[in-house]
Formats: structure tokens, sequence, C-alpha cells
């Protein structure tokens, strides 16, 4: 292949005032609107008090989503130029958690680094994103075809599953390995090769159930059969689904689900809080809060489609798939359809590291959106 | 220019139809939520507006610990407990204040009430006092017009009838901390009144001992009262667990050290490790921690300088003083150092360099061999072994016989005492290793550290022919075949006739602790643990040798031993803290033990007489 430098546009900087006039408002008030309905329910899980979380839940809409224009408002060549420098330090925090995990003789997820703890596999759904974008900006669908070119690829994916796998955590790793996935196919690879690889992966599936641990072997079976184990791993299960059948039609109003106020339902500030919100709110509250996911999601779609350079575009529908894969593996979970694997749902359950994956990924697609009209070249020798 | 057209097609298209993707999926979860929630729905909304479902775990009898012979040392008893729900309850406070006039209920007992109500739900009933008398009860009973919110409700309580005679062997349970439930997702846990294994058996076998919660379903109203139990699934009551202790005998050896101030004992069986007796004087009654333990009793029993809290058998670390010259022995005879007719002369002291090294014995043993060095414990011939072959196969020794490292023993808190190497001090000290501290190393003293477990341990493997026996409260059911320590036959036999020699000898240092028994030996050895250092001024004076010395001061008496001689069944080690001579303080308690021991066993003992005949002239 002819690698033909692509005419040079010449560009004009934007200003301050044009990124912020091209920052993508409606859906950042979307996810306002999410957050805002998360700290409600957050504030009805305290038992109708803004302690234990939901001012904290407050706190943290209020410093990210600032960060999140913060992250858009940054010229994309800057996060195109760090994307393998990022990927490559969560890495390193990667090995660090697993030797960590191996010398206190636990699974380990954690870094504390004294003044925060980091979960490095979840910084690493961003940075997987940011780096596969970072090597497809370059390829033509031709490149996409050669086997050699995808090897590369397809490392960078392998290596963190398989360091989250080891920790062992197996539902991140599994959300990377579709996210990873993802990105390849929005590249361009041919579908017969992920239909050749999906095969192969069936094929393999036995030798994966024979590594498995105990507990996730149990979370298996209890997903097969809940009612089996009613009072051991089934039991989030079957009281989440009361929880969601009792809610009804119209739900038994915002304080007022006894599931979740009776203490039955666990988890209910942070995985379990999807079912809460469809307890007290039914099934229309529940269905509303999935249609502004989904209008999130097609904006992003629109975002990713609009913009003109591959790595924005990339980036883009890689935090879509990272934000739709969230949802759709939480609901999914709350619902009985798939085994507990402890995903929360983001803007809405407790807690900071999936807040902050999310704010840096969105944040990313922001940043195409600002930058949609920028062409970067294929080899940006000095950006 | 074609090219990149090219990918941006290839992207939309794949963009639009990972789009379809999603709303398809996201279609299909709320096909779902209809489905639960609006088709289903009527399942739950069977129930009145204000009635609804409460799922109740029921706490499942947690399993009793029975000793060898299946006698309960740990079991439950039905208790009554009063409760108080906040929601019901009017002013919380007042409503404590009048049960107090009915019950005997500290103001700490309120305050604690009063704590717990702020991080629970208002309907959930707190326990406010348990274990109440039939007479407390009525009379609640009696006035619970005037009690709203209290309910009276039974459950079960631990109980060990046995007292301190076990308590460092059980245990005991407690509340659950916050730590635990993080660490098990046991739904159990989440329950207040959920009692958890705190320490020893009670901890190491919990899960066993703990069963499965049943559960409840059960209707209430709008304010949290049971209209009437929907259904219920029984739980899974724990399993028992048995004990290889026999209790007769632990309670013997407790009533036996109880003459001493602090003092543990421990009998194993040689031939499986099965621990028979596991008792450390002081103790505590673990009946005070059941009910909540007062802060003065706590100090009290956490500053007491004899540490009743402490399980002096596996955390206790003494200097095993002359119980570890078998180990010194056995390094020279298996290196070569020495065979069954060297002869070494002790002279009451040997000088290496400006040090000088006594021997117990001023005026020294003469000429002397290895047997006759473990009859009388001679220091000079041990001093001289450990010269010859060096601390490194010494340690290596003792490493074998289950001495400096921990035995795995399936109760928490084992202590791993040391045994000295030369790589020990370079690493812990930065030092190397002094050739007198090899000397002193040979007889037991210095660095040398082991738990009166490790000696009981040590003395089975002797016994057993030099099988590595591991230490179990419980038996495991299919235990692995035994290793060897890798010792020779002969050199166990000569280091076993020394032992002998101890107590049937004519100069042996526990003659007084002959069984006595017909047909029976013993084999032994005693121990004197230094915890001062003697001084020049000491050894003048003689003033080391008086008992007029401080106790904290004194030495520890130490004695191990098994029996029968002729086809060693079991294995004692008495330390007796300060109690000045191996010989007179622990000796006799050894051989007490050892009596009752072979007495409860008898029917399991062949008879040996053949045999000791043969044995027996080696004197």
């Amino acid at each position: 292949m002819i690698a033909s430098p692509p005419p040079r546009i010449r560009q004009r900087e934007l200003s301050l005032g044009e990124k912020l006039q091209w920052v993508n408002w409606p859906l950042l008030a979307l996810l306002l609107v999410i957050g805002l309905i998360g700290y409600a329910m957050l504030y009805s899980a305290g038992g109708g008090s803004h302690s234990p979380w939901a001012w904290k839940h407050g706190l943290r809409l209020a410093v990210f989503l600032p960060v999140m224009v913060g992250i858009a408002l940054v010229d994309i060549r800057f996060w195109l130029k760090i994307s393998y420098l990022f990927y490559g330090l969560v890495v390193v925090l990667l090995v660090g958690v697993d030797v960590l995990g191996e010398i206190n003789k636990g699974a380990q997820r954690w870094l504390d680094l004294g003044v925060i703890q980091i979960q490095p596999s979840e910084l690493m759904k961003v940075a997987l994103i940011m780096a596969l974008a970072r090597y497809f900006h370059t390829a033509y669908l031709d490149d996409t075809r050669r086997i050699l070119f995808l090897l590369p690829a397809v490392l960078m994916i392998l290596v963190p599953v398989g360091l989250v796998l080891v920790q062992p955590d197996l539902g991140t790793a599994v959300t990377l390995l579709v996210s990873g996935t993802a990105m390849l196919f929005m590249a361009g690879v041919r579908i017969w090769k992920f239909v050749v690889v999906g095969a192969l992966g069936g094929a393999a599936l036995p030798v994966l159930w024979a590594k498995m641990h105990d507990y996730q072997r149990q979370r298996v079976y209890t997903f097969l059969d809940p009612e089996s184990d009613p009072l051991g791993s089934g039991y989030h299960i079957i009281q989440s689904k009361i929880a969601l059948g009792s809610g009804g039609f119209w739900g038994k109003g915002f304080l007022h689900g006894t599931q979740a106020q009776l203490s039955f339902l666990p988890e209910k500030q942070t995985d379990f809080a999807f079912t809460m919100l469809a307890e007290e709110m039914g099934f229309v509250g529940a269905v509303t809060v999935l249609m502004l996911f989904l209008a999130v999601l097609m904006l992003g779609l629109v975002v990713a489609v609009r913009t003109a350079s591959q790595y924005s575009r990339l980036v883009a529908i890689g935090a879509v798939i990272n934000l739709f894969i969230y949802v759709a593996i939480n609901v999914s979970m709350v619902t009985g359809l798939i085994p507990v694997v402890g995903v929360p749902l983001p803007l809405i359950s407790y807690g900071g590291t999936a807040m902050l994956t999310l704010v840096v990924s969105l944040g990313l697609l922001l940043c195409a959106d600002v930058h949609r009209n920028l062409v970067i070249p294929r080899f940006p020798s000095n950006l | 220019m074609q090219q990149e057209a090219e990918r941006v097609r290839s992207f939309t298209r794949r963009a639009l139809f990972v789009g379809g993707a999603q709303v398809v999926l996201f279609g299909a979860l709320v096909g779902r939520l209809y489905h639960l929630q609006v088709q289903r729905s009527a399942e739950y909304s069977l129930l009145a507006e204000d009635n609804r479902i409460d799922q109740r775990l029921l706490i499942p009898p947690r399993g009793r610990i029975l000793d060898r012979n299946g006698v309960a040392l740990a079991s439950n008893v039905p208790t009554y407990r009063v409760r108080v729900v906040r929601e019901q309850a009017g002013d919380l406070r007042e409503t404590l204040q009048r049960l107090a006039q009915l019950i005997s209920l500290t103001p700490e007992q309120i305050e604690a009430v009063l704590a717990e109500a702020r991080t629970r739900r208002a309907f959930m009933p707190m326990t406010v006092r348990e274990d109440l008398s039939w007479d407390e009860v009525s009379r609640i009973a009696v006035h619970s017009p005037e009690l709203p919110g209290v309910v009276l409700d039974s459950g079960l309580l631990r109980q060990y009838p046995y007292g301190e005679v076990l308590s460092h062997v059980l245990g005991y349970v407690g509340a659950v901390s916050q730590a635990e439930q993080q660490r098990d997702p046991d739904p159990l846990l989440q329950l207040p009144d959920f009692r958890i294994g705190k320490s020893g058996i009670e901890r190491s076998y919990d899960k066993v001992l703990r069963g499965r919660a049943g559960l409840s379903r059960v209707e209430v109203n709008a304010i949290g009262r049971e209209i009437r139990e929907l259904d219920r699934t029984e739980g899974e009551p724990g399993e028992d667990v048995q004990l290889s202790l026999d209790l007769e005998l632990q309670r013997f050896c407790f009533a036996r050290l109880t003459s001493e101030l602090a003092a543990s004992a421990v009998v194993i069986d040689v031939r499986t490790g099965g621990i028979l007796a596991l008792a450390s004087v002081p103790s505590y009654d673990p009946a005070s921690f059941t009910g909540g333990l007062s802060r003065r009793l706590w100090t009290e029993l956490r500053d007491n300088p004899r540490h009743p809290l402490v399980n002096k058998c596996i955390r206790g670390q003494y200097p095993p003083g002359s119980t570890f010259k078998m180990m010194t022995a056995l390094a020279g005879l298996e290196s070569g150092a020495i065979t069954e007719t060297t002869r070494i002369f002790c002279p009451g002291s040997v000088s290496l360099g400006t040090a000088r090294f006594y021997c117990w014995k001023e005026h020294g043993h003469g000429s002397i061999n290895l047997v006759n060095a473990l009859e009388q414990s001679c220091d000079c011939y041990f001093y001289e072994v450990a010269r010859r072959v060096g601390v490194d196969a010494i340690a290596d020794m003792a490493n074998r016989f289950g001495l400096g490292h921990r035995l795995d023993l399936d109760l928490p808190g084992e202590q791993p005492g040391l045994i000295p190497t030369r790589a020990w001090k370079k690493a812990t000290f930065r030092q190397s290793w002094q050739k007198g501290e090899t000397l002193v190393c040979g007889i037991g003293q210095g660095y040398v550290a082991a738990t009166p477990l490790q000696l009981a341990v040590m003395t089975a493997r002797l016994a057993n022919g030099g099988l590595a026996v591991k230490p179990r409260v419980v038996l495991p059911k299919d235990a692995p075949p035994l290793s060897s320590v890798g010792v020779s036959r002969a050199s166990l036999e000569l280091v076993l006739r020394g032992m002998r020699e101890v107590v049937h000898g004519a100069r042996g240092t526990a003659r007084q602790a002959a069984l006595n028994l017909p047909g029976i030996e013993m084999g032994g050895k005693t121990g004197t643990a230094q915890v001062r250092r003697i001084s020049k001024a000491d050894r003048a004076s003689g003033r080391h040798k008086r008992e007029d010395i401080p106790w904290e001061e004194r030495d520890h008496a130490l004695f191990v031993c098994f029996a029968p001689y002729a086809s060693p069944r079991f294995a004692v080690s008495v330390i007796v803290e300060h109690g000045l001579h191996g010989a007179s303080a622990a000796a006799p308690i050894a051989r007490d033990i050892m009596k009752k021991t072979l007495e409860l066993f008898k029917d399991t003992i062949e008879p040996q007489t053949a045999t000791v005949t043969e044995r027996g002239n080696a004197s």
C-alpha cells in the first residue's frame, strides 16, 4: 500500500468561546438529569436522608460534570498524543495490583496511593479505547484486512484482559473483552474474523470453566437456577426480582419501596440502585431512565458519525459502547437475565470509580464533538 | 482520499448497526421489565396496600463442640431476650428506663441501645438484654401495656458448661464486626443477633459450626407487626465438631496445673497427632464474653501479668532448656560427630576464648557417654557436641522435629517459636554468629524458643520412631500418610534410651517422676530455662540457686515425656512458668498427667511385657 500523505487542510485553531459553543450541551443536560435521579434514589436509599450517600453523590456530580467539560475543551490532538502513554501507565498499575494481590494472598483490585484509592481495571476501560483508537487512527480498511496488522491491537486487548482476570475480576475482564472487540468491529475488521474467533472461543469455554474460581462458578449456577439457593448467592437476584415485581406499573412511590426500605434489597445504593428505582418509581420510572440512557447513547452515536477524523470517531463510539455495556449489564443483572457480576449503573449507583471512568470517556466524546471539523492527519508528525 | 471515504462509509454503516443493536437490546430490557413489573406484578401485589412480605432469615442452631467421647463442650441453651422496636416505643429513653425498673439493666446497656437506635431502621427490633430469668420475663409480660414497642423473644445462647477449663481451646462467640462482614458474604452475618466464632475452635471451625440460614416469609402490617407466616424454609443447623480432646483428661490437667501461678500442659497422641489435652493456667470464663464484657473486667484480664487470656500452650514461647538436648544429640549422632560410645569429659565448666560456660553440676560429671549425659543432663557434654556439629546442623534437626515454625494447628494464634541459624542472625541483627552462641544453643538457651505444643510434638516425633505427626485438635477423617523426619532408627533408639534413664536410671534427673505402674515405663527429659542471665556475682554468692529471688525472675521449669516406653502412645509436655526446676516443679505434674492418660486409655494399650524385658536392661 502506498502511504500517500493526506492533503493538509489549513486549519484555524478554535478559540475557547467557539469551543464552549460547540460543547454538546443537550448531552450534558441529559447526564445531569440522570445524575439527579441518582441523587434522589440515594436519598431514598439512605432512608430519606442526605447521608450517607446522597450528598457525596451530589458532590461528585458537581465536581465531575465540570471536569467532563474541561476534558472536552482540551485539544483532541493532545489526547491522541498521550493515548499510548496513558494505556502503558494503566498496564503498569494493573501489574502492580496483581503483584500486590500475590503478596497479600487474595483478590486485590485497589491500589492505595495514600490519598486516594484507584482501581486500575476501571481506568483500563478508558485507556483501552484510547489506545485502540490511536492504533486504528492510521488504519485504512486495507490495513484491517491484514492479520499481521491486527495482531498488536489484539494483544492490546488481551494483555489487560489477562491482567484483570488474574485479580480475579471476571466481570471487568469480560467488559474489557467486549468493548475491545467492539472497537475492532468499528475499525472495520471483517465480520467473518469475529465469527471464527467466536467459534474458537466457544470451543475454549470448557477450559475456562475449569479455571474459574468456585465463587464465580457458584454465580453461574445461581444464575441458572436462583431458586435453588435462596439464601446464598441467589438471595440478591430473588430479592431484586421481588422488588421489581412488586413495584408494578406506577411504583410504590418515592421513599416507599418496602423491599429497599426494609433492607431486603442488598447493595441498594450500588449495584442494585436500579432495582430500588424500579420499585419506587415503577415500570414507568424504570423505562424513563432507560430511555434517558438510550438518548445519551444515540446522541453519542450522532457525535461519532459526524466527526471528521478517525481517532475522534473511534474514541466517541468507544465511549458510547462503554456506557452501553455498563447499563446493559447492570439492568440485565438486576432483572435476572445474567449472573450477578457487580457492575454499577453509571450516574445512579453510589461509587466514585465507575463515575470517574464514565466522566473521562464521555469527556472524550464531548471533546470529539467539539473538534468535529478538525481533520487530524493519519501520521501526525508534529501535532 | 477514496480510502478515507471508504473507511468513513464502513464506520457509519457499522455505527448504525451498533445503534440498532443497542435499541434492540434496550427493547429487550424494557420487555423484561414489562414482564416482571406488569405481567407478574400481580404475584406480589396480592397483598393489601399497607401489607408487605417480610423475609426473615432464621439463624440456624450452631453446631455443638464435642469431646472424643461425644460429651458436649459447647452447646446452645434457650434464652429469653427482651427487644424493643423504636417505631413503636414512643420515647425510647423513657421506655427503656421504665424497663430498667423491672429488670436489671445498667445505664451502659441503655446507652448502647440508644446508640444502636441511631443506626438501625425504626422498625427493626433491637436486643436490649439476653438471658432473662423466668421471673423477669413474667414481670415484663405483666407490665407490657406500659411498655410500648417492647417485645419478648426467645433464642439460643451459646453455653460452655466447663467454663475456664476449656476456654482457650473452644474460644467464644461474639457479635459480627464490620471487617468480618466484608470478608464473608453470608447473609447471616448481616443479622444483628448473629454470633460468630471469635477465637479458638469457635473461630477455626466457624463455617462448619455455623450452618445455613433458614427463611421465613411473614406477612407484616404497615408498622412491622407480624400478621402470619406465609411459608418457612428451615435452614441447615450447623454441624457438630468432634475434638480429639478428652474432657476428663483436660479437666484433670487443668486442676493439676492450678497449683501453679502460670503453667501449661499438652498431651498428644504420638501416632495420630491428635491432641488429648491442652491446658493453660490461669484461664478465664468464656461466659463473661457472651453477655458482653465490662471494661473493668477486660482491663483486668488484659493487664494480668499471668496472662489469663493467652493460650500458653500455643502462644507462649519459652527457651526449651535441657529438653532441647535431644536435638543436639541427634544432630551429633546423625553427622557422625559422636557415637554411642563417645565419651566426653565434664570438668564442671568449659572455656571458649574469654568466656566460661558452666555445667549445672559445679564439680562436673567426669567422663560421660551420651546416654548418661542425657540421664544426668550434663551441659558440658552438649556444649562439646554443639561445638562439633555447629548451630546450623542443630537447627536443621530441630526443624525436622517441628520446632521453629508453625505446625498448622487447627486453632488460631499459634506462635512459631525460634530456632536460630547463622543466616537468621545475620538477617536479624546484621552480626555474624559467635561460637559461644552455638554452645548456649546446644543446651536450648539463648535465642532458642519453643511453645509447649512444639515440645510435645517434638517428643511425639521422637517417640513414634521419627514420623512427622502434625498436631490436630480435630482429627481429619482421612489423614495423609505421615512422612518420616529422616533420622536413623539407631540414633533415635539411643536418644530414647537416654530419656528412659532420666526417669528410671540410677542418676536420672527425674527419678521421682517414675510412674510406678507395673510393666509400664516412661521416657522423659527435664528442662530448666533461664529467664535472667546469671552474673558472676550471683554465681559467687550462690544466689542464683535460691528461691528467694522475685517470681518473675525465676527460671521456667519444663518437662517432656512419653509412655509407654516399650511402645509409645502418648507424649506430654509441661511448662511451669518461673517454677525453678524442671525436675521438681514440672516433672511431677507431667507424671500425674501421664498416669491419668494411661489410666483413661488403658483399654487401648496393648500389653507389652515381652518388649519391656527385652529393652528394659539397657541401664
